[in-house]
């Protein structure tokens, strides 16, 4: 009855580790152990303070950035919280105390925020479309005399919609408010130039991209105003406090590196395959999130009158790993904040499913997937007393 | 391979015995959980001399729990007295599963509550209430709690869907703010009669669609 492979679609949340990735962190647990040290250190540290380097340039440049804009952090949800804290933090001396999200960020956007509401920063949270787009012109018109911060994800965690972060950054910069985006899950997926688009600070993430999980970033236009919140030692351009993580680090740009523009279009060829076939072979399906404007990798699908959790187990015992927006699978019982933001009703989160890809999925797997999903879908819809007329 | 749930949760979840409606069932009932959008319906057939339940069939718009549930308790309750069956808790349903995960109590006591209404249900219908308290807009409200929206997972009364309702010697008019072409009117219509009717001094139940 068990498959003795797991077929993983779920990319999204934790990645399979790349063994070149391994292979390039190896030498920094045993032989280039040691803290990286100044330039007057003993040569093992030198020789850990210079890759480390290297490791910053590496992952830098793939934003168009220079290495000593970008610091590390222990994951995307330090980087997003060092951003918004930071900045708001740096600004409130100037009286600028309004900080504007999308309602649809991820948790480490949307708790940073409300947790700065209660210390009596004023938060406006953006409503989204459809397809989870933000309007621009609602954007411009929540903009005041107060507003610090602007921070629109890159795209979506889970239905995978891509923001206009060109024009929104453009807006930012014409009314000098500063501008944050998580592109945890774009990130050496899409590109972002930062010489092009003026984005102040990105957070960036290694465990959606075959990388350790651990390790993040985050980047910071020079010159912009943020306060340290992690105190200690002089470390990351006394940007952040703490030992380095350096085979975390080189693990991270060694994972970029493996990033390919034929990778990322796979990636769409199969995620289109996947989301054609559903909606054409599944009766009564919708598509979450928008048709072309979606990360390579994911595809969310909602399967009406039936409940996620019950989906994603019975897929589970067929071998496959998913995730659902369904409030039965979350731990605290709360429908996806996503489904919901698009103006989906409860019923069309009870039965959303997301499907990540990854660099380990090919077209074998998906068609297995669709051929099992069929089975379960009218397996469950006979169960339920919804839908039959 | 590690699950949520037990082997027998699992096993009914993956092959749940009676499913499905019964035609000219005696009882009927449909829970739902605001909370979390789970529905269950429970469907009874009653041996009117024995007053056992002959058969029993169920569905589910839910979780693995709730269709675990679901599929216990209709195995619990065959063959057994109305009075036999209404004692039947979820404690009874979570053991002979062998255990439920505690957050998901809601999720399955749905099943329970569902086999309770439908006692409940043959019960008015049949004249067996022996609680005979007029009924008042707040019971026929309190009934209407319990129809679930399929669009929204959410009952009528929370989501605001009724507009009005009027009691007067025995006729119940209650008007809903849904479009007559609603996808869901004509199975909430039903779901409304079949809650309000068996109110044991109701004899009329007329309903307006004006959304």
């Amino acid at each position: 009855m068990f498959d003795e492979k797991m077929i993983y679609l779920d990319n999204a949340s934790a990645t399979r580790l790349d063994e070149r990735v391994l292979e390039a962190m190896r030498p920094y647990f045993f032989d280039t152990y040691a803290v990286a040290t100044s330039e007057f250190g003993y040569s093992q540290g030198i020789e850990a303070r210079e890759a480390l380097q290297k490791a910053r340039e590496t992952i830098a440049s793939r934003l168009n950035a220079g290495p000593e804009e970008f610091v590390f952090t222990s994951g995307s949800t330090e980087s997003s919280n060092m951003a918004i804290k930071g900045v708001m933090m740096a600004l409130q001396k100037q009286n600028k105390n309004h900080l504007i999200v999308s309602k649809i960020e991820d948790f480490p956007i949307l708790y940073s925020a409300k947790n700065l509401e209660k210390q009596g920063i004023k938060v406006t949270y953006l409503e989204v479309d459809k397809y989870g787009f933000v309007d621009l012109e609602q954007l411009k018109g929540s903009i005041s005399k107060d507003t610090a911060l602007i921070s629109i994800q890159h795209a979506n965690q889970e239905i995978g919609t891509v923001q206009n972060i060109e024009a929104i950054s453009q807006i930012c910069k014409e009314k000098k408010i500063l501008f944050h985006t998580d592109a945890t899950h774009t990130f050496t997926r899409l590109p972002i130039d930062v010489s092009k688009i003026p984005v102040d600070l990105i957070s960036v993430a290694a465990h959606t991209l075959h990388g350790p999980k651990g390790i993040g970033g985050l980047y910071i236009r020079k010159g912009t105003p943020l306060t340290k919140w992690m105190d200690g030692g002089f470390q990351e351009f006394n940007r952040r406090a703490g030992l380095e993580n350096i085979p975390g680090a080189i693990g991270f740009a060694k994972a970029v590196e493996l990033v390919t523009a034929q990778e990322n279009e796979q990636l769409i060829s199969l995620r289109d395959h996947l989301i054609s076939h559903i909606l054409a072979e599944i009766s009564q399906t919708t598509l979450n999130g928008h048709p072309e404007r979606r990360t390579p990798q994911n595809a969310n699908i909602t399967f009406h009158f039936i409940e996620g959790e019950s989906i994603t187990l019975h897929l589970d015992m067929h071998g496959f790993a998913v995730s659902t927006g369904s409030a039965c699978f979350s731990r605290s019982l709360e429908a996806s904040h996503v489904i919901l933001g698009i103006g989906g009703d409860h019923e069309r989160a009870h039965g959303s499913i997301r499907f990540t890809l990854g660099r380990y999925n090919n077209l074998k797997e998906i068609d297995k997937l669709i051929e099992t999903l069929k089975e379960i879908i009218s397996e469950l819809r006979e169960i339920s007393p919804l839908g039959k007329d | 391979m590690e699950f949520p749930y037990n082997e027998k949760v699992l096993e009914h979840f993956r092959h749940p015995r009676n499913v499905g409606k019964i035609e000219d069932a005696d009882g009927k009932a449909m829970e739902g959980s605001p909370a979390c959008g789970d529905m269950v319906s429970v469907q009874i057939k009653v041996d009117e001399k024995t007053k056992r339940i002959q058969d029993i069939k169920f569905e589910s718009y839910g979780c693995a729990s709730n269709i675990a549930t679901g599929s216990i308790i209709t195995e619990l309750a065959k063959g057994k007295t109305l009075e036999e069956a209404k004692k039947i808790s979820w404690k009874q349903a979570s053991d002979e599963l062998g255990g439920l995960p505690a957050i998901k109590a809601h999720c399955s006591v749905l099943a329970v509550e569902g086999l309770r209404s439908a006692i409940r249900n043959y019960e008015e219908k049949h004249s067996l209430v022996t609680d005979k308290t007029p009924t008042t807009i707040e019971t026929i409200e309190k009934r209407l709690r319990k129809v679930m929206n399929p669009l929204s997972g959410l009952d009528l009364v929370g989501t605001k869907l009724i507009k009005k309702i009027e009691l007067k010697e025995g006729e119940v008019k209650i008007d809903v703010d849904l479009p007559e072409n609603h996808q869901f009117a004509n199975s909430i219509k039903e779901e409304i009669r079949e809650k309000v009717e068996s109110l044991h001094d109701i004899k009329k139940v007329s309903m307006t669609f004006s959304g």
